[in-house]
């Protein structure tokens, strides 16, 4: 089969074009994340999300229902770890894996309790980004021009919280409001990320493409619009192979992240010794 | 004209432990202040609390006129720590971006850079003669540069008010001098009021035109010569110690 060919299902055109949104989405946050050592609040929210998933197939919503359902209690937990966080007298690690022990906990019980949806939640655990619907694809649209307007007007504030929080401080900056924003958007950006890498792999689309840009990244803009570019290419590529080779799509999505991320690796490396 | 800054009655601590006591004291324009004490007299703690990057208990603050409470034009003062609180060699800023991000305190929401900007980070990188190096990523620069770059985004909007805490720490002795000397430019020039945390009483001496020993509470305050003068600081110094501040090299 070639591209043409394959471009002309309209489910590859919905995964290609959702995908791509969703990867922008979690390249340009996981650049702030990582650089805040926040990566794994990805990877705490979708153990959350796990949980959601699993109350809203409870009530049996339908698939673009569930992910409206999900979106207010991730961000709520999203919060919570903030101010876990802040009162708790722990740091940040410790409130993520509270919460997202928390997050399972609930799901597995659920799961349990309910009976009947396990393969229904499997679903949800590893993504099937081929299987967006036209619906789904129109709310990832819409958040997608959320976060990213979100993104652009406190670009500069997010930027100087990122690079020190005291000095931001200092400049008048309400770095606490800032945390809260890059927080709920993050918790916006991993549900959407759901449909595409599922739960399990949620924290590879938020760190590797970030982490790659910051292999070759001379300045901030740069690192962010790179971080942007690898995770688009990354998510067309891993779908392309997947759908050629019939592999599952979550699984080659982060694999070529993650080939792209040890060829940047690699070339630094050989930069700073040449 | 209102003073740089007024301190009456400060009090402040964390956890339960006092770190500052009824502290007062009043800076005017164009003063420069060297705040000297032994480890944990509370004089980062006294900077961090004028800044509002910590709580007061007690006591009132008044920056440039206008209560610690309302005042909100941070574009006035300029800010320099030690340090970055968790430097990250591998960030990926350039000293251009680093710097103007200084100029971010004076702005309103959408935080807009404009042409304006760009021309206040130019000029202060060829006043403090780093333009060269304005391209070069943070992470790359050694200790002394990156701390000038740092220097150069507390002056980037022309501060009346110059706070910095123990800034030379790191730095070796000819980098200090160095930026001893433009810090006094800013104080001799520009009219910029200085507030220095130092250890450094050997050289505060000799650009400082009053000093503040701070343990706790205020153990001195005054200009210069009444400190070199004073029987009290000769008894809490020892003779050595006050004639090694007062000794202008």
């Amino acid at each position: 089969m070639n591209i043409t060919d394959m471009l002309s299902y309209g489910f590859m055109q919905r995964a290609l074009l959702g995908g791509s949104l969703i990867a922008i989405l979690c390249s340009v946050l996981g650049v702030f994340l990582v650089l805040r050592r926040l990566s794994l609040i990805g990877d705490g929210l979708a153990h959350v999300t796990f949980g959601s998933v699993a109350i809203a197939l409870l009530f049996r919503l339908q698939s673009v229902y569930n992910t409206l359902a999900i979106i207010p209690i991730v961000m709520g937990c999203s919060m919570g770890i903030l101010k876990l966080a802040q009162r708790a007298r722990i740091f940040g690690d410790a409130a993520i894996g509270i919460v997202s022990a928390l997050g399972i906990a609930t799901g597995v019980m659920l799961a349990s309790v309910a009976g009947g949806f396990n393969v229904d939640l499997f679903s949800y655990l590893f993504g099937n980004i081929l299987s967006i619907s036209t619906s789904e694809l129109g709310i990832a649209a819409a958040l997608f021009v959320v976060v990213i307007a979100g993104v652009a007007t406190f670009y500069n504030d997010l930027f100087a919280s990122t690079f020190d929080e005291e000095l931001a401080k200092s400049s008048g900056i309400d770095t606490d409001r800032i945390n809260t924003v890059l927080v709920l958007m993050t918790a916006l950006t991993v549900v959407l990320a759901m449909k595409v890498v599922g739960i399990m792999l949620i924290s590879a689309l938020l760190i590797l493409p970030a982490a790659t840009a910051l292999q070759l990244a001379r300045g901030f803009k740069t690192a962010i619009v790179s971080a942007a570019a690898f995770g688009v290419i990354t998510v067309i590529t891993g779908i392309t192979v997947s759908f050629v080779l019939n592999l599952p799509t979550g699984a080659t999505i982060v694999i070529t992240n993650f080939a792209l991320f040890a060829c940047a690796f690699g070339a630094r490396t050989l930069l700073r010794r040449g | 004209m209102s003073p740089a800054l007024k301190i009456s009655g400060l009090t402040a601590g964390y956890h339960g432990t006092e770190a500052l006591r009824d502290v007062s004291f009043q800076l005017d324009r164009g003063q420069y202040l060297g705040i000297v004490g032994p480890n944990g007299s509370g004089k980062s703690t006294l900077i961090k609390v004028i800044l509002g990057l910590v709580p007061a208990r007690g006591g009132e603050i008044t920056i440039l006129g206008t209560p610690r409470e309302r005042f909100r034009s941070w574009d006035r003062i300029g800010y320099l720590p030690q340090g970055l609180q968790f430097f990250n060699p591998h960030f990926p800023a350039t000293v251009d971006e680093v710097v103007r991000l200084g100029r971010l305190a004076g702005k309103r929401f959408p935080k807009r850079f404009t042409a304006e900007d760009a021309t206040a980070v130019n000029r202060t990188l060829e006043w403090m003669g780093i333009a060269d190096i304005r391209s070069k990523m943070i992470g790359d620069l050694s200790g002394g540069l990156r701390q000038r770059v740092l220097l150069a985004r507390a002056l980037v909007n022309d501060p009346e008010l110059l706070v910095m805490d123990e800034p030379t720490t790191a730095l070796d002795p000819e980098t200090r001098e160095t930026f001893y000397q433009l810090i006094y430019e800013m104080n001799q020039k520009h009219k910029a009021t200085v507030l220095l945390v130092t250890h450094d009483t050997a050289t505060i001496g000799k650009y400082a035109s009053h000093l503040l020993y701070l343990d706790k509470r205020v153990i001195f305050f005054g200009d210069f010569d009444a400190f070199c003068n004073s029987t009290d600081m000769t008894e809490f110094f020892g003779a050595h110690g006050q004639h090694l501040v007062c000794h202008r090299h």
